[in-house]
């Protein structure tokens, strides 16, 4: 299931690319960008079908609205811009007009996370899990690299109803081969065993984890990985797979409140009470700085992580 | 088949008493923005659009005009003229805002009600709803005509504005967008609230050509909704009608927005729309 040899590649390219793909085969695909068309790659799309990509310009609210009504013409909608703008910008588009009435809208959101740099607090969205996760009907994707980023794409457009994809800026390591990976939306990705604790983790995080994983293993901690691409509807794996762990730690580029990491304790405290170590960023904002500087600062790399598990082990 | 005037005068009456009905049964919906907009919605669906009334189950659906009810607290308007035009049986309006109705509060597309093309309520979306459906619609070569009712209160929105300048941008002649100007909103006149005039050359100069007529005559109704549907670029008519339109005590007067009234206001009201 995991590529064996190392490579760099950009989970937005995978977005383009996949969207071209969907649109040879199904001419009800439409797009529709809020001019960032080369940021998130959908310029990949309107390059091929001019005629089905629509710019809505710098106006977040009526892309999201005339993509429903699109949808309701019966088009398969893609809508995209950064994670900060599609999801707090429009929210009452997304609820009401989307969500309330199971619109096939597919929201794409790109630049999730601290990850965006240098733009700062006011382009990192922290908080958009959180917002997605509380509506109805809606299901909200996490994917960690390039394969899983396709694959989850690929299953949004077969699948009625409306999506939030959430994708990071940066080209990161890929890490699902294309060929054995096969993305199940109701199931949670096993990384690796071990019965000391549970990591459990999504999207650009998933990275950091896997090395975590390994510092620890150094230290003779076995730690289990558990990848959850989709943060809701929660697959029903999760318990079985945490029952032998005492201690659970969840890792998100988010903040640590209603995202993954308040999911893991919403289903912990209702079915199997166990200790749970959220680590994301904690209640405030970004701000500007380089990728991996900001990471460090906000504790989210391998080292990080690493240290804050030995802290509580001890 | 085309109803003449007096048709739409029997037709409209019968509407206003069955949204009187409504709200009183339900305790609670709204009235005024309802009553402005009931002749609008008369002249649309007896002589204007081209719905199957069957709905669903009629092959050439989707070549179907659509009309979308971006205001969509005046459902009880609505609900009683698709009821009325035959869509679904008048006897479900007595179940308005209860529990499990198909007839929510405000127009919901998964309840399935015949007629209803999608959900609205928060103001200042179904306008821009209305401009993707008429995008698809022109995607698919489909030749027909989308509709669309705003409040004048809801052109405070500013979503509208970005949606009247997509409209225009993307030269929808198929698009046609009515404003239900009844001069109040819930806290007052609209003009003091925030005032939205000159509403015409606003209009116009988002690409719109746009006509102003008297919203109770369904003469000017019917003739402005044809040269709509006749235009060559993105067309908007700008309705000027009476709040509480049919009930003396309740026209122009903001206070009946979202009031439900008491036994006694139900009587006069009723009285006064059976002898119109």
């Amino acid at each position: 299931m995991l590529k064996k040899i190392s490579e760099i590649q950009s989970p937005r390219k995978a977005y383009g690319e996949t969207l071209v793909e969907l649109g040879k085969k199904n001419k009800n695909i439409v797009v529709l960008d809020a001019d960032l068309a080369c940021s998130t790659q959908t310029c990949m799309f309107e390059k091929e079908f001019p005629e089905r990509f629509f710019d809505a310009g710098i106006a977040e609210q009526d892309m999201m609205t005339t993509a429903v009504g699109l949808s309701l013409t019966g088009k398969i909608a893609f809508v995209s811009t950064f994670a900060m703008f599609a999801s707090a910008r429009c929210l009452d588009q997304v609820r009401n007009s989307i969500c309330y009435q199971k619109a096939n809208v597919k929201i794409v959101a790109t630049h999730g996370g601290i990850t965006v740099g240098e733009d700062g607090a006011s382009h990192q969205a922290l908080e958009d899990v959180a917002f997605m996760r509380n509506l109805p009907n809606m299901t909200v994707i996490v994917p960690a690299d390039y394969t899983e980023v396709k694959q989850a794409i690929k299953y949004a457009s077969e699948t009625d109803g409306p999506f939030y994809i959430r994708i990071a800026r940066g080209n990161i390591q890929t890490i699902f081969d294309e060929k054995e990976y096969k993305f199940n939306p109701d199931k949670s990705v096993t990384i690796k065993e071990g019965s000391d604790l549970t990591i459990i983790t999504n999207g650009e995080e998933l990275l950091e984890t896997i090395k975590c994983a390994e510092l620890l293993e150094k230290d003779g901690i076995e730690a289990q990985i558990i990848h959850i691409p989709v943060v809701k509807p929660l697959p029903n794996d999760i318990i079985q797979k945490i029952e032998k762990t005492p201690l659970i730690v969840t890792v998100e580029n988010h903040s640590i409140i209603g995202g993954l990491g308040s999911a893991i304790c919403e289903l912990t405290a209702e079915n199997k009470p166990v200790k749970v170590l959220r680590i994301g960023t904690n209640d405030v904002f970004g701000q500007s700085g380089e990728q991996r500087t900001l990471m460090e600062y906000y504790e989210l790399t391998a080292e990080k992580i690493y240290k804050k598990i030995k802290g509580i082990l001890s | 088949m085309s109803k003449s005037i007096q048709e739409l005068k029997d037709f409209a009456k019968q509407v206003r008493i069955d949204i009187l009905k409504m709200v009183y049964g339900a305790k609670s919906g709204h009235l005024g923005g309802s009553l402005s907009c009931t002749d609008i919605l008369a002249v649309l669906y007896n002589n204007i659009l081209n719905v199957p009334k069957d709905w669903k189950n009629n092959p050439d659906f989707e070549k179907r005009d659509i009309f979308v009810l971006s205001k969509g607290h005046a459902s009880p308007a609505l609900y009683a003229t698709l009821a009325h035009c035959g869509f679904f049986p008048t006897d479900e309006l007595k179940t308005f805002r209860k529990l499990g109705t198909r007839l929510q509060g405000h127009p919901c597309l998964i309840t399935k009600l015949e007629g209803i093309e999608t959900s609205t309520g928060s103001l200042g979306q179904g306008l821009s709803i209305a401009v993707g459906m008429a995008l698809g619609k022109k995607l698919d070569n489909i030749n027909s005509k989308t509709y669309v009712l705003l409040g004048d209160g809801e052109m405070q929105e500013g979503s509208v504005w970005e949606a009247l300048m997509n409209a225009s941008h993307r030269k929808l002649d198929n698009l046609i967008v009515i404003i239900d100007k009844n001069g109040l909103q819930i806290d007052g006149e609209t003009s003091k609230v925030k005032n939205i005039d000159p509403l015409d050359k606003k209009l116009e100069s988002f690409g719109f050509k746009t006509i102003e007529i008297n919203g109770h005559n369904f003469e000017d109704i019917e003739k402005a909704l044809i040269e709509g549907k006749n235009s060559n670029k993105p067309f908007a008519i700008i309705a000027n009608t009476i709040k509480g339109k049919g009930v003396s005590f309740m026209e122009n007067n903001a206070g009946w927005h979202g009031k439900a009234p008491g036994e006694e206001d139900y009587k006069k009201a009723l009285e006064e729309l059976q002898n119109a």
